[in-house]
Formats: C-alpha cells, structure tokens, sequence
C-alpha cells in the first residue's frame, strides 16, 4: 500500500486480457524459435554440416607415382621424378601489372604476350602456364608471390639409358601413360593411382586434423626385365656400327640367353631418343625384331636337317647329289651359289646348299617339316607381351606345291621375326626344347616343349659348328678361345610381284659356348648396300664381336683356349 | 550428500583437463608425422633423383669413353690373354 501511494502508475487498473496478449505473443515467439531450431538441428543437419565443412574441410589430391623400370641387375631403365607445372587463373591474372608479368615471364622463360595469351580465355578457370619445369625452378616463380599463379606436382619420365633401351622399354605420353614398349605392355602393373585425403585446415592453412582418408594413393610397382643393360649397350653399339658400314636401310639384333629363354637384348636401326621424341618418326619407334617380318634364308636349314634326322631318313654322312648347282622342279629351277657335287648332309648345312636342303625334305612327307616349323612358333604369335607381335606368314603345310615345299626347307616362302627365329635356335642350345620367351626377369627354370631329340640337336649343333669353321660359310664368325655354332641367312627381299634383284636381308643366328650354350645371337641386316651382302660377310662379323664381348663380360670360361694364340699357363706345383 | 558432489565436480574438472591435454597431444602428434610424412617424400624424391643421376653418369656410353679417351683403356686381344688351365 505504501509503494502504491508514492507511485501512482501501480495504482493504474489494467485490463485482464493485455497481460494474456504480451504471454501469448512470447509463447508464439519462442515456438518459432524452437520450429526452427528444430528444422535446422534435425531436418538440414546433413546439408548444413556439409557446408560447415567445406569451410575448413579440403580436399587433398595425392598424386602417385609410376613404377620404376631397371634391368635384371636392379640399373634404372625408366624412372619418375617429381616436376612442377605452373598454372594459372586466368581472372586473378588480369589485376597484375605488367612489371609483375615481366618478372613471371622471365622466371618461366617465356614471352610476356605469350603469357597474356595463353590467359585470354575468361570462361576458363585454371590453364598451364608451363608444363613439367624442374622443382627448383617452380619454387622461384613460385616465390614471386603473383596472385593467381600456383603449382601442380606432376612426374615427369626419364630413360638414363637413352636410345640404348628406346625400343624395349618405349615411353610414355604427358599424362604419364604408356605409349609403346614395356611402359605399355606393363601399363597396369606400372600405373599408379591417385589418392586424396579430406583434412581440417587452420586460418594459415596448416593441416590441423585427419578427417578421413579417401583414397590411399598406390604408387605404381617396379617391372624388372630379363634384359642385361651391358648386354644391350654392346649389341646397339655394334649393330649401329654394322648397320653404317654396311649403308643398310636398318637392323636387328636379339641376345637370348640359351638356358632359360629370357630376352636379354633387343636392338634395332634406326633408333631414337626417348628423353627427346620432338622429331621422333614411326620408322624410328618401329620395334623391327618383334614386328617385322622377313623372309629368313638358309637359317632355317638347321631346322629341316633336324626333322630329316629326327625321321630317321637320312643320317649326317648320307652323301646328298647336288650336281652343278641347279636343279628343277615342276618347272622351276633352284640354285646354289656355286657348285658343290657330292656333299654330306653335315656339309649341306656347312655350305649351305639350297638344292642339298631341298633334296632333304624332298624325300620326307611335307607334314614332317611343316609340323616342325609350327611347332617352333613360326607363324604364330611369340607372346612375350610386346606390343604389336608379329605372327608371321607360314601356310599350312597340307596346301604346299612340291615347289614351295622345296624353297620353304631352305626359308623362302614363310616370314618370320627375328625374334621368333631366334627363338626357335632354343632347341638347339636346350637339348632339344623349345623355350617359352620372356621380357620379364625369370625365378625359375622354365618348363621347354621337347621337339627333337637331344642326339639330333648335338648333331645339327656339330654341322653349325662347321659352318663357321673353314670351309663354311660363315669364317667370319668364329670367336677366338670359344667354340660356337651358327647358320648364315642371305635372302632375296620380297616385293611386289617377285623377288627384288639387288636387295638383300642379311642374317646370322648362332649360339655359344657349344660345351654349355649360354647365349644365342640373332643379327638381321635389311638391305645392306656396300660391296658384300652374304649374311656370312655382313652379319657373321657382328656375331663374332657380340658372342665374344658378351662370354668375356659374363666371365664364361673359353671351352677352346687352343685357338687362342697363347700359351696355357701351369699352375705351379707348390715346392 | 555434498560431499560426493564435490567429489564429481572435481572428477569432472580432472576429466576435463585430461581431455584437453590430449586433444593437445593429438594435434601435436599430428603435426609431427605430418612433417615426417612431408620428409620421407621429400626423401623418396631426392632418391629418386640420385637413382637417375647414378644411371646417367654411369651409363655404358659414358664410362666406355672415358676408359678409352681419357685413360687409354683397350679391350685385350687374344695376343695379350693368358688362360690359366688347372
């Protein structure tokens, strides 16, 4: 009652339902709040939350590797390594100055009105500036601090080895994948793949919390090949030597070794520089010995030999008549270089006579030797997992006319790569197995497909041996302190319409030590143009190098030291 | 019955300290293997590199140019080999 009469607002009578109205307008009020507290807490949260993050969340992109490639001895045959690419945005280029473009311009070293160029296109959100520049090099642009320029990790390929290796490991595109050779066959297993990560960043852009792990980025598994790097560097370095002294369109040369099949060297003519392909044309980057064909000549003798003996009809002293070099069938004639009369079947192969060989195979059923060939692997696919195998052309031996039976014992008629011939020399160096190739390191001894018989396979490796000793045709060949074996191959080329006067494919394929093979050379000359074509002189001397450089390096002991022009030393008797 | 409440208000502040000092220990764990991870790739690209930079010099080419130029190195012939029979 006191207060009331010292402040005459309380005495004021109000009216009921004013109190009920402000109560009801609170009440609506905190409804509304509650209604969307509640909309937001439990209908939007995803949303909300999602966008919540994108605020702090990001997005890291973790790039892969790709997998290494390296020789049987663990050398680098291809590797990746890091490179930056500098992009930009084009809209937050256009407020810098053109003191700031000059200096950009000059770390890139590149044209400021390229630069403006290349930023032309507003509609564009990010372009490259330059591609794959070396860390360093990035990192000073980057120190620049120009709005709207920024870097992206990238590998960049490089092949150490250079043209030695070109045609066996290939190369890759700018987006890192395989474009040729292993780095293509190899694609998948080589390949990485990128990861990402979603992380908190702080207000200084420092990671501060894992969200979560996406995607572990899988850098790509290292390939290890069968090929010796030493081995390889030898064979391009003799063949390319042998291919310019012989002005030959091109060449070819396989290294396999003789136990275990694994290709241990894959050259070609011409070749190129995988680290620099800005001129690079098809008939460079062409693998020749995997995917060209040729007719192979007399190094397919030793095979018809080997199913004659295998068959039993002749023995290596059976006396063969081969007259004055020339002898016809169903109207077509057939000729030996020179005239050789009576030869023994070893001598037809140590004088490789066409008109012996074709005499051979005459007396035996065409299936006899057409079941061979196939057998080999000729006109079927190597399957060694290199891009664009040839299969080369061998018709079914039921369809043969005496004539192409006849010119088909001594390589006429068929093609073949070089790989796949030298391929088949496995049997003779395996007593009598035919070997599966490989391009990849091999663990274990592989399982061979027994097709003649060992006896037969020492046989014919004896009438090889021959071949290079006097009195063959391939002199040249010889390698001093070891004994090898090995067949000449001079063929006519093939072109349109018959066989071409003055172009040859030269060839020598031979094996050594004979004691205990270890390696199997195969040479091809295509078309060499100087004085001599006989696969005996042009090919034969590179053989000889190769075989001896290649027993001395891999430290084989010589199984003939006789004709090495030294004295044998006697250990000395300790006294 | 206050006694036990004191008792849980100073569990409770302890429980949170702990949770403190471990969200701490979290992020500065964090932030060390970040800075590992960032030198083991910093590493695996300078291995990389030397990987290359040994293939480079030491490829067949090089090296047989230099025994031969530089040192006069030359492949024995079989005049100059002496094979040592047991």
């Amino acid at each position: 009652m006191r207060f009331e009469k010292r402040t005459p607002q309380l005495r004021l009578k109000l009216e009921g339902w004013r109190s009920t109205f402000v109560f009801v307008l609170v009440a609506l009020a905190f409804t509304g709040l509650a209604a969307r507290a509640f909309y937001l807490q439990g209908m939007n949260t995803g949303f909300l939350q999602a966008k919540g993050e994108a605020r702090y969340g990001r997005v890291i992109e973790l790039p892969a590797s790709r997998g290494p490639v390296k020789d049987r001895n663990g050398q680098p045959l291809a590797i990746s390594t890091p490179v930056e690419s500098i992009c930009a945005t084009p809209e937050d280029l256009d407020e810098v100055d053109d003191k700031q473009l000059r200096s950009l311009a000059k770390a890139l070293g590149m044209e400021g009105a390229e630069i403006r160029q290349k930023v032309a296109r507003k509609d564009r959100q990010f372009v490259y500036l330059k591609r794959q520049i070396s860390p360093e090099q990035a990192a000073k642009v980057i120190a620049l601090g120009i709005p709207g320029v920024f870097q992206q990790r990238e590998y960049r390929r490089y092949y150490p080895a250079g043209e030695v290796m070109a045609h066996v490991v290939g190369f890759t595109g700018i987006e890192d994948n395989g474009q040729e050779g292993i780095e293509l066959a190899a694609e998948e297993r080589l390949s990485g793949a990128r990861g990402s990560r979603k992380v908190i960043k702080d207000r200084r852009g420092r990671i501060v919390e894992d969200v979560e792990s996406m995607r572990a980025p899988r850098d790509g598994q290292e390939v290890v090949l069968a090929i010796d790097q030493r081995l390889q560097f030898l064979a391009h370095k003799e063949l390319k030597a042998a291919v310019a002294e012989n002005r030959a369109r091109g060449g070819s040369m396989v290294i396999l070794d003789a136990r275990t099949g694994e290709v241990l060297a894959l050259v070609n003519q011409p070749d190129y520089n995988p680290n620099n392909r800005a001129n690079v044309t098809g008939k460079q980057t062409r693998n020749r010995s995997v995917t060209d064909l040729f007719e192979p000549g007399s190094t397919m003798k030793p095979f018809t030999v080997a199913a004659a003996l295998e068959s039993g009809i002749v023995k290596p002293e059976t006396q063969i008549q081969t007259g004055d070099g020339t002898f016809a069938i169903g109207g077509w004639t057939i000729s030996d270089s020179h005239p050789n009369g009576m030869l023994t079947v070893a001598q037809v192969i140590q004088k490789s006579s066409n008109i012996g060989t074709a005499k051979i195979q005459l007396q035996m059923p065409a299936e006899r030797m057409g079941t061979l060939y196939r057998e080999l692997g000729f006109g079927s696919i190597p399957q060694t997992g290199f891009p664009g195998e040839a299969r080369g052309q061998l018709r079914p031996w039921d369809k043969w006319r005496p004539i192409e039976q006849a010119t088909m014992s001594y390589g006429h008629g068929l093609s073949v790569s070089l790989l796949q011939l030298a391929r088949a020399y496995t049997v003779f160096t395996n007593e009598g197995q035919l070997l599966p190739l490989a391009l990849v390191k091999r663990d274990a001894q592989p399982i061979g497909k027994p097709l003649v018989s060992r006896e037969v396979a020492t046989e014919v490796t004896r009438m090889m041996e021959m071949a290079v000793g006097p009195g063959g045709t391939a002199p040249q060949a010889r390698v001093p302190g070891y004994r090898v074996a090995g067949k000449t191959g001079t063929a006519h080329k093939a072109e349109a319409g018959g066989y071409a006067e003055r172009k040859y494919v030269s060839s020598f394929v031979g094996f050594g030590p004979v004691t205990r093979p270890r390696f199997i050379v195969a040479v091809m000359i295509d078309e060499p143009q100087g004085s001599k074509h006989y696969g005996g002189d042009v090919a034969g001397p590179v053989f000889s190098t190769v075989m001896g450089s290649a027993l001395r390096m891999m430290a084989v002991a010589p199984d003939a030291p006789g004709t090495l022009n030294v004295k044998a030393v006697a250990e000395e008797k300790e006294g | 019955m206050a006694r036990l409440n004191v008792l849980l208000l100073a569990v409770a502040v302890v429980c949170a300290l702990a949770v403190i000092t471990s969200q701490h220990r979290a992020r500065r764990v964090f932030s060390e293997i970040e800075t590992a991870q960032l030198t083991q790739q910093k590493l695996n690209e300078e291995w990389t590199q030397l990987q290359l930079e040994q293939g480079t010099w030491a490829t067949n080419k090089r090296v047989e140019s230099i025994a031969s130029k530089r040192l006069g190195m030359r492949q024995p012939d079989a005049s100059n080999t002496v094979v040592v029979t047991p």
